[in-house]
């Protein structure tokens, strides 16, 4: 983008020294550019800084006022300056000129001013593919269904600008260029699903975007205070997707499991830096398994989700001996993973450092409910006891499940387990672990997601940000790490319904996680939007390394290699030029040999400056010719008779043909 | 035996010792009556209209008949009426003006509509129809209308639907200085007249038109035609474009065009030649270019559609 903007300002500094003067662009030729430039910068209107959206009206409508006014345009040097200001600007507000969000401002800035000193056809072109790199970076913010139909529409009227703009003198009516334009898109599209399909997906960051195309993403966090979560469930934004092989699991089996926290300071739990489990977790599996497909969301972080408990990870992906699964790089693009669970498992022993991690507290702090555990303990020191108390708490006290709890003070578990008694999951899962540690009983924070609506429409789950959830996990003896949900004890309707059901405050939930009521058919809709959204995601974003391969191999190509896979695009493509150059043989537009002497005969003359008119007939063209060159007037004469019969005349031998092919080889303009 | 080139070039020739100076105006006329169609020439008065008009049908031995339109001119004048016969006790149809192979129709733009559509009926048809009998025109059947342009006073222009029954529209012009001073040094142009020779016979017209639709029109050519007339549809410097009838009446031009000089096939060239006068009074100028001429219409048509190598 920058080496764009450089060569724009490098093309200015040519333009000076520019010999012959460009042909002027027409007035609907620059109407058309105008527009396809707002166009192509609206979606960005609510990011660009305001001085910016400015300075592109202005900039865009300073010019279509000087065509329309016949004024002249402003000085270079106005001009010059503009550029430099509306640059220093977005260095001012962005404090780089680097990255999507000041690379895109700047280019909508140089954008804004080049108008003001586009005169010729040349300006105009550039300008055209100013236009290109706008409707490029808008997909650096989205890749959605509705943004990509739109720039697809920028792109249409764009070329049908371009058309206009290289055809200015054709006197084209309205709607020509934009016939012209979509058949153009017609024909193009095969040649894009070829690049498509084939074009080889090299696993890595080759294609990455500027770290700061990442930011503002909602979603899990690696770690957990009093309202992490809460806050998630605000949107019902999607976090992923699932596509199950077999039947859909009962919905208290939909624990997605995501970080881990081990360590808690009293406030906040955090997840602790974990490498691969090596043996691989100790899974025992006890049941049948369950196998799925995600396509998860971009997230910018490493971890995927995965339904308790994993067996596996997915290639390009690790897990951790509390059964995370972390992938190479953070999540940028729509990702599709394929993974197996067991919903019954026992897990294996626990090692010193994992047991002395996960019965870590606080030095001090909390110190009723640290008088409470060991009140229990006292009773009966029996895990199943000191879990089956703490649930009772939650159960017989007055606890409330409520998205919008009172605040806590510092020593947060006290103040919610004996004060307000009101909270979200994250409560629950926090209050609990730690009335488990401080009772001698080895235990963790999970956070994840649970539950998940099934869509009708396309047979898959979705699950949203609002569906996020925290639970805890303990550990016994004898099965190993068994997860505890807290918040089933207070309300179990969270598992069972999922969480409209469950909160006292329903209304302060987003739209698409209600239930019921008169806009069910809205919902229905929004579930066959989805299910659209679903197939662009898995076909045409997930599209990537493994998805391209096992693509590949279900046409029955076998593993392919990336190198194979240029070969094939290679010659896919070469075919189809092939059928296309045949077509127009067909149709008689190829020329044959009497053409290409002709044309050879004419690019002689062209280059001793006597090029053929655009309409000029070969007699006409050999008279004017002579005029000037009397010396060829003969043997040029004899050619253009001999061509014009043989192209313009009945069918003649092939020695004719070959007579002409002869004169043309020694003709010497 | 002389063949039917060389007739031709000779009628050329013989036309061109009177109207000095305008052989393309001849060989354009020539061509004209060669395809089979109508001429109309537009002009001021004094220009030479009538002299070309008269000098071709002497060449091409055809019967000549000049109607002078006026306003008062009925059609009964040009197709003629039936009129009672007393020694008879009859009707006998005595045939009007417009029963002869060339028919100058002079300044048809000061006639009524009525008596005007009443000539275009009988070129179209090749037959009039009087007091419900049909009568045949004699072969061949030509007719050269001139017109003073509109701005003239007292004068009913052509209709657009009217103007499309001619194959050509041609306009004479000025002579140039040389031709001028020869025409004002020479004899009288009505005694030249007379000696004018006859050059073809009414066969050799007649095979000579049927030359002009053996000559060979290629697929490229073809091309170039439907370029010609698709680019006249799609811009909006036309309103509406070229008819079919157009493109036809291009082509036979072209054919005829091609024959006069000495070709079997029909050249781009050939096509360009004939344009101006075969499309200029066909083409109608778009909503944004009003005040553009007709030459002007046809040398952006000749200038924005390319003739591929």
């Amino acid at each position: 983008m920058i080496a764009t903007i450089g060569g724009w300002v490098g093309g200015r500094r040519r333009k000076k020294t520019a010999g012959p003067p460009a042909e002027l662009l027409s007035a609907s030729a620059l109407t058309w550019l105008l527009t396809t430039l707002l166009l192509a910068v609206a979606p960005r209107i609510g990011e660009l800084p305001v001085w910016l959206t400015l300075l592109f009206v202005v900039g865009v409508g300073w010019r279509g006022w000087i065509a329309f006014r016949n004024k002249s345009l402003p000085s270079r040097w106005l001009v010059l300056s503009l550029g430099l200001l509306a640059a220093a600007g977005v260095l001012i507000d962005y404090r780089t000129l680097l990255g999507r969000d000041a690379g895109m401002a700047l280019l909508a800035a140089m954008t804004a001013c080049k108008p003001l000193e586009t005169r010729s056809q040349r300006d105009g072109v550039v300008l055209v593919f100013l236009g290109y790199l706008l409707v490029m970076g808008n997909l650096l913010y989205s890749q959605d269904i509705p943004m990509v139909a739109y720039l697809l529409a920028v792109l249409l009227v764009m070329l049908a600008s371009q058309v206009m703009i290289y055809r200015q003198h054709a006197g084209l009516t309205a709607f020509a260029p934009l016939r012209l334009a979509v058949k153009m898109v017609v024909q193009a599209i095969p040649v894009m699903l070829i690049l498509f399909v084939l074009f080889p997906r090299i696993p890595g960051p080759l294609w990455s975007l500027p770290r700061d195309a990442y930011q503002g993403r909602t979603g899990l966090s690696d770690e957990m205070m009093p309202g992490t979560v809460s806050q998630l469930s605000k949107t019902d934004e999607v976090a992923f997707r699932v596509r199950f092989v077999g039947d859909m699991p009962r919905a208290n089996q939909l624990y997605w499991r995501g970080p881990v926290l081990w360590d808690f300071d009293g406030r906040r739990w955090a997840r602790i830096d974990e490498l691969p489990a090596r043996p691989p977790a100790g899974l025992i599996p006890e049941g049948a398994a369950l196998d799925y497909s995600v396509m998860l969301e971009p997230s910018n972080r490493r971890w995927l989700l995965a339904l308790d408990m994993p067996a596996s990870p997915p290639p390009r992906a690790i897990m951790t001996a509390s059964f995370q699964i972390l992938r190479d790089r953070p999540v940028n693009e729509v990702y599709r993973y394929e993974m197996r669970s067991y919903p019954q498992y026992r897990t294996g022993p626990l090692n010193e450092f994992q047991r002395s991690r996960a019965l870590r507290l606080p030095e001090s702090g909390n110190s009723r409910a640290r008088a409470l555990a060991a009140e229990w303990q006292a009773r009966d020191s029996h895990p199943e006891a000191l879990v089956n108390a703490a649930l009772a708490l939650f159960h017989d006290q007055d606890f409330r499940y409520t998205l919008t709890p009172p605040l806590l003070g510092g020593d947060s578990v006290d103040d919610f387990l004996f004060r307000t008694r009101q909270g979200f999951c994250e409560h629950y899962a926090s209050a609990f672990v730690f009335l488990m540690r401080a009772a001698g009983v080895p235990a963790r924070v999970v956070t994840g997601y649970l539950g998940g609506e099934p869509n009708q429409v396309g047979h898959y789950l979705i699950v949203r940000q609002a569906d996020a959830h925290a639970w805890a996990e303990v550990w016994l003896p004898e099965r190993g790490w068994v997860r505890i949900d807290p918040t089933a004890a207070v309300a179990p309707m969270r598992i069972q319904e999922g969480l409209y059901a469950a909160v006292t405050d329903p209304q302060t939930l987003p739209f698409l996680v209600r239930r019921g009521g008169d806009s069910e058919w809205l919902r229905q809709l929004a579930m066959a939007w989805d299910s659209f959204n679903n197939a662009w995601n898995e076909w045409v974003l997930a599209y990537g390394p493994d998805r391209q391969k096992e693509f590949l191999s279900g046409l029955g190509f076998g593993p392919v290699d990336w190198g194979e896979m240029t070969v094939a695009m290679t010659v896919t493509l070469a075919g189809l030029g092939l059928i296309v150059v045949g077509l127009r043989w067909r149709a008689g537009l190829v020329r044959q040999p009497v053409v290409r002497a002709w044309s050879r005969c004419c690019a002689r003359l062209a280059r001793r400056g006597l090029a053929r008119g655009p309409h000029e007939g070969p007699l006409a063209y050999a008279a004017r010719v002579a005029a000037s060159r009397p010396e060829l007037a003969e043997p040029l004469g004899e050619i253009a008779r001999r061509y014009a019969a043989l192209r313009y005349g009945p069918e003649a031998a092939p020695a004719e043909v070959r007579q002409l092919q002869r004169l043309v080889r020694q003709f010497r303009a | 035996m002389v063949a039917i080139e060389d007739r031709l070039d000779r009628v050329v020739d013989q036309v061109g010792t009177i109207i000095l100076g305008k052989e393309r105006a001849i060989r354009l006329a020539l061509s004209c009556l060669l395809a089979r169609g109508h001429l109309l020439i537009e002009d001021l008065p004094g220009m030479g209209k009538t002299t070309l008009a008269h000098a071709l049908a002497r060449c091409l031995g055809l019967q000549y008949q000049r109607i002078q339109f006026t306003s008062d001119l009925l059609p009964a004048d040009i197709l003629g009426a039936a009129v009672y016969e007393r020694q008879r006790e009859t009707f006998v149809f005595h045939h009007g003006p417009i029963f002869a192979q060339l028919i100058l129709a002079d300044e048809i733009n000061r006639a009524t509509p009525k008596t005007q559509s009443a000539l275009l009926e009988a070129m179209e048809e090749g037959q009039v129809t009087i007091e419900g009998e049909t009568r045949r025109l004699p072969e061949p059947f030509f007719v050269i209308a001139t017109q003073n342009p509109a701005y003239q006073i007292g004068t009913f222009p052509l209709p657009e639907s009217q103007l499309d029954r001619f194959l050509m529209r041609i306009e004479l012009g000025y002579p140039d200085r040389q031709a001028e001073r020869l025409l004002l040094e020479g004899e009288d142009r009505r005694a030249v007249l007379t000696r004018l020779v006859v050059d073809m016979t009414p066969a050799q017209l007649d095979e000579a038109q049927a030359r002009v639709a053996a000559v060979h029109v290629a697929p490229p050519l073809l091309d170039y035609v439907q370029s010609l007339l698709v680019f006249s549809r799609e811009s909006n410097r036309f309103r509406g474009g070229l008819s079919p009838r157009a493109g036809l009446a291009l082509l036979r031009a072209a054919r005829a065009w091609a024959l006069l000089h000495r070709r079997g096939h029909v050249l781009p060239e050939d096509v360009q030649a004939v344009l101006p006068a075969v499309v200029g009074h066909r083409l109608h100028p778009g909503d944004d270019h009003l005040e553009q001429s007709a030459s002007d219409l046809v040398g952006q048509l000749l200038d924005a559609v390319v003739l591929p190598a």
